[in-house]
């Protein structure tokens, strides 16, 4: 700690060239951690703690596909199986295409098999009680500052009306809340009631996009979804079931390769990043050979002189790096909180521990040569200025 | 030290207009610019006074051998991720828009935006088939292909995870619709039985679809009898009889969109007009172009987003890093500048010599950057979940366009980080430089 | 009493490349504690070379450096800088401050070495400053000083850490005159008040006055003739 002192004038010595590197440095890590929030986005998409309790059924053609609602009971009785919901989604239109969201007709107990979903218990009661009922996430509300008591009309793309047209209306009577900040995605849905939508819609009633199932020990997953399928084999609606996650992972997949499209741009901003500091540090080091020589002199060892040239690219590299993802951590913020249903998570504990990560890394291959010179130079030489 | 970041920023405000006008203009006209700089390097005083500076800077380059490529290689970067990221939404663009024409239309369920939305019975898909502006083909047949879109889950080649493939059900005059489709394998389906002809890009992308597999579709085999390619979305898609995959999907007599060729583009209005005034029929019509356009739009204007802002980020980076490479290079070529202009070269002259010797690194960066993008990247396959909620598969597509657009960006950065030092080349006292000697 | 620092048949040899620079032939030395000597001759006399070895900068070719007791010839380079840390203090031409720190950081850099902690090292530096008479520009940094006054700040440098042997190469080789006189004046005020051992290497007669021996080298031997003794008391 008392080398700090000296670390830090070192890397200042030249004002501007430090501040510029800085913030190239401050450039990459802004990228890394907006591209990382993006990467986490679809990662985990699902993968969310209460999701590990819980199988997704849907046809075994294509999720696209409906299932008959008359299986319902036969799942329920399944053994491990403590609660059974079902979803249609909806595909309404609020206003303009561009305000997606998504909007789903469920059956009066989602909420026991989302129970990361908090809802106060009167909205509840309200919602069991409203035949055009609707929940929606607070972060949906905010938004597009809805408050209990609204109606909100949806335009149908898929489902008309059996009166012919098109717009159905709902009133909004309760607000849920997700309290994992990584979740925080899921607030941006509308729930209504299945009934509702079967007794208006115009075709295919009778019929559910598929169902959720909560189990009461993770670990029988696959006994249990075998089970569930088992009960339709053979069938005309044969059906797959598999952990909420897997289920994700697939959806994402078919979505785009996000890992590696994140992976090969931030493996070409570090690539450049490392080239641009080292050609740094090196300049740096090349010019301040005769200082290093006089602490040499004064009886610095050989490994505290290496040490002192990797400690100053590593402090560039976190100084810049930290700065880069705190201002990555606010501009996330600002963007989920201007445009609502975006695929980005916060900048989480794991971003910081990869980041520093790489931070020190980079730093410690950016010093390696500057520093091996410094370590390695003759006293007698630097001094007679060869 | 106020004085010294309000001149900065007044440099700063003013360096920005070029920028500005630079991202504005089209290719060509920036090309002109260049050329008439070029006359000026050749023809005027200054301007050879200017290329003198230049030659005696670019000579001195391989002393700064480490420097310079860090400008070259950070542009490349930039320059390359930008490509690759618009060569991805360009291949998107392409693919989605070379689907559509301006004299085929598509007609789908009032309100339901893309066609795996959208239920039209069989009365609808007549009377559309039986509009005047229709075209009819030899036999007096009206060209027109009610089809069904759906989709079954096949896993994929790759990573062996079930992806959604597209399957869609044709009318007998389809091929008329379409007369750029080719068979390149196998034959044709016949009417009435379950078979299935493939397009060429979902051939690539999902298992059991070679010429004579069977696949399963909701239950009942299917036998791959034939691959196509269509040159455009739809060779990312399975096809067969629209009457089977009815009755194999259990649709009854119900159809998703009605696809017509029409006799010529300028009837769109009028069959667009007729269908509206028939009160039985609950349709939007657009021209297939409007229709796959739209699709293409909210995708590519994602990816062309998220390339940008990632290509300004790193823009910022490549600019500091230019800024320190160029200033350190001033800095070590004092006493040459101080001897041109003691010998009496202007400031001006040495400013620009700066600036084109930047400029130059810049731009060798963008085209290393661009070159490293198309070889890696040009027509690389992809695929998304389409508008359709089913697999899209298409080819990044590197434009001359695009590379140009990349070059852009590179004259730009180099812009921004030659233009400090190049002024504080031609703002040092003389004697200080002298001095040095 | 044994001397302070005792040469032994000392010789160094520089290979470059592949020729062979015979720079010290044979050097036979003593210099006692207390001793303030000067080290005088032509450029390319090796006195710079010696000066390095006394100071341990440098291990010889052949023969035997010892100071204080120990055989620093068979030191290694890592043994050698801790042996520096506690036994030698430096003085250059060019003063060598680092530039971006302050007087007194530049003086504690020595103690840093040490286990003293911070407030104890800052208060020697400061005693040292106020030695060579510059307690009132502690917090400036070299840019802000005389040439005189830096040369002094590594003085204080040296002597903070109450080094064996103080080892001079042509302190005032950069100075003007007035300056000059300061920096040799209190030299010889360490030397003959505070005891300290100081070998100076110097190409000004006048320099060589402050000290109390001076010897002469041409050539990497040493010349102590009457007539150099003459020469340089005159």
């Amino acid at each position: 700690m008392k080398y700090l002192g000296l670390v830090w004038s070192a890397l200042f010595r030249r004002k501007t060239r430090t501040i510029f590197t800085l913030l190239s440095v401050v450039a990459a890590f802004l990228l890394f951690g907006l591209l990382n929030s993006v990467r986490d986005a679809f990662a985990s998409a699902g993968h969310s703690v209460a999701g590990a309790s819980r199988l997704i059924t849907i046809s075994k053609v294509s999720f696209m596909m409906e299932l008959p609602k008359s299986i319902y009971t036969r799942i329920q009785a399944v053994p491990g199986v403590s609660e059974v919901a079902y979803i249609n989604w909806f595909g309404g239109i609020y206003q303009d295409p561009k305000n997606f969201f998504a909007n789903e007709a469920v059956s009066p107990n989602l909420f026991d098999v989302y129970p990361e979903f908090k809802l106060p218990a009167a909205e509840l009661k309200a919602f069991q009680q409203t035949r055009t009922g609707a929940v929606v996430g607070a972060s949906l509300a905010a938004h597009f500052h809805w408050k209990i008591g609204d109606q909100i009309p949806l335009q149908a793309t898929i489902f008309p009306q059996k009166s012919g047209s098109n717009t159905w209306t709902f009133d909004l009577v309760g607000i849920y809340h997700v309290a994992n900040r990584s979740e925080k995605q899921q607030e941006n849905a509308l729930f209504f009631h299945w009934k509702y939508f079967d007794e208006a819609r115009a075709f295919g009633n009778g019929k559910v996009g598929w169902y959720v199932e909560k189990i009461a020990q993770p670990k029988d997953a696959d006994r249990i979804a075998a089970a569930i399928d088992a009960l339709s084999a053979n069938s005309d609606h044969e059906t797959k079931t598999q952990s909420e996650d897997a289920f994700q992972t697939s959806f994402a997949s078919q979505f785009a390769n996000i890992g590696l499209i994140v992976g090969s741009i931030m493996g070409a901003v570090f690539f450049t990043l490392v080239l641009l500091t080292g050609n740094t540090m090196a300049q740096a080091v090349r010019e301040r050979i005769p200082e290093l020589a006089i602490l040499k002199t004064i009886g610095f060892s050989n490994r505290s002189v290496l040490a002192l040239v990797l400690a100053e690219s590593v402090l560039l590299l976190m100084i810049g790096g930290a700065a880069g993802l705190a201002l990555a951590d606010l501009a996330v913020s600002f963007i989920r909180a201007r445009l609502g249903a975006v695929p980005m998570l916060p900048v989480g504990l794991e971003s910081w521990l990869l980041g520093l990560a790489l931070m020190a890394l980079i730093g410690l291959l950016v010093g390696a040569l500057p520093a091996r010179r410094g370590m390695r130079l003759r006293i007698v030489d630097a001094l007679a200025g060869r | 030290m106020l004085r010294q970041t309000g001149y900065a920023l007044a440099i700063a405000a003013i360096a920005i207009v070029p920028i500005i006008v630079l991202v504005i203009l089209p290719a060509w006209a920036v090309g002109a610019c260049l050329a008439a700089f070029v006359v000026w390097l050749a023809l005027t005083r200054s301007g050879r006074q200017a290329w003198s500076a230049t030659k005696v800077g670019i000579a001195t380059i391989p002393q700064r051998l480490g420097s310079s490529c860090v400008v070259l290689i950070g542009i490349a970067g930039v320059v390359g991720v930008l490509v690759a990221l618009l060569a991805m939404a360009e291949g998107l663009r392409a693919t989605l828009q070379q689907t559509g024409s301006n004299d085929t239309a598509i007609v789908l369920r009032a309100g339901s935006q893309t066609e795996v939305n959208s239920v039209l019975d069989h009365e609808a898909a007549v009377l559309v088939a039986q509009e005047p502006q229709v075209m009819h083909d030899a036999q007096g047949y009206p060209i027109a292909s009610p089809e069904i879109l759906t989709a079954a889950s096949i896993p994929r080649k790759g990573n062996g995870l079930d992806g959604t493939a597209p399957i869609r059900g044709v009318g007998d005059r389809v091929w008329e619709l379409y007369p750029r489709l080719r068979i390149i394998a196998g034959r044709r389906f016949r009417p009435g039985l379950r078979e299935l002809i493939v397009g060429k890009n979902a051939a690539r992308e999902f298992t059991d679809t070679a010429l004579g597999s069977t696949l399963d579709l909701n239950g009942q085999p299917w036998t791959v009898v034939g691959e196509f390619d269509s040159g455009d979305s739809h060779d990312s898609e399975l096809w067969a009889d629209a009457n089977v995959v009815a009755t194999t999907y259990h649709r009854g007599d119900s159809f998703s969109s009605v696809t017509v060729r029409l006799k010529s583009p300028k009837l769109f209005d009028a069959f667009k007009a007729a269908i509206a005034s028939d009160p039985q029929l609950k349709v939007e019509v657009k021209t297939t172009r409007a229709y796959f356009d739209a699709q293409s739009e909210g995708l590519t204007k994602i990816i062309r987003v998220l390339g940008t802002t990632v290509a300004v980020i790193m823009a910022i980076g490549a600019v500091f890093g230019a800024l320190n490479t160029m200033y350190a290079a001033v800095a070590t070529r004092t006493r040459e500048i101080a001897t041109l202009r003691a010998i009496g070269f202007r400031g001006g002259p040495v400013v620009v010599s700066v600036l084109i010797e930047t400029l130059l690194l810049a731009v060798a960066g963008g085209v290393v950057g661009a070159g490293i993008a198309w070889a890696l990247f040009d027509n690389y396959t992809a695929s998304t979940l389409g508008a359709n909620f089913s697999q899209l598969v298409f080819q990044f597509r590197i434009t001359p366009a695009l590379v140009a657009s990349g070059l852009k960006w590179a004259i730009a950065i180099g812009f921004l980080g030659g233009l400090f030092p190049a002024l504080r080349a031609a703002r040092m006292p003389v004697t200080d430089g002298l001095r040095e000697l | 009493m044994s001397p302070l620092v005792e040469i032994r048949n000392l010789s160094k040899v520089y290979v470059r490349g592949k020729q062979k620079l015979e720079v010290l032939h044979h050097i036979n030395l003593d210099i006692a504690q207390g001793d303030f000597l000067a080290l005088m001759g032509p450029s390319g006399s090796g006195k710079t070379t010696l000066l390095n070895l006394i100071g341990g900068l440098d291990s010889p070719t052949d023969g035997t450096l010892t100071v204080a007791g120990q055989r620093i010839d068979r030191l290694g380079q890592s043994e050698l800088a801790r042996w520096r840390a506690g036994h030698v203090g430096f003085v250059f031409q060019f003063y060598n401050l680092l530039p971006m720190l302050s007087a007194t950081k530049n003086v504690e850099l020595p103690l840093l070495l040490t286990k003293l902690p911070a407030a104890k090292r800052r208060s020697h530096a400061a005693v040292a400053l106020e030695l060579v008479g510059l307690a009132d520009r502690a917090t400036h940094k070299p840019g802000e000083l005389s040439g005189g006054q830096q040369q002094r700040v590594a003085i204080a440098r040296a002597i903070v850490s109450d080094p064996t042997l103080l080892v001079c190469d042509e302190p005032t080789g950069d100075l003007d005159r007035q300056s000059a006189v300061e920096v040799l004046t209190l030299l010889q005020r360490l030397n003959r008040e505070h005891g300290k051992t100081i070998v100076m290497v110097t190409h000004d007669p006048k320099a060589a006055e402050y000290a109390t021996h001076t010897l002469h080298l041409d050539k990497g031997t040493l010349v102590e003739t009457a007539e150099a003794v003459a020469q340089a008391v005159s």
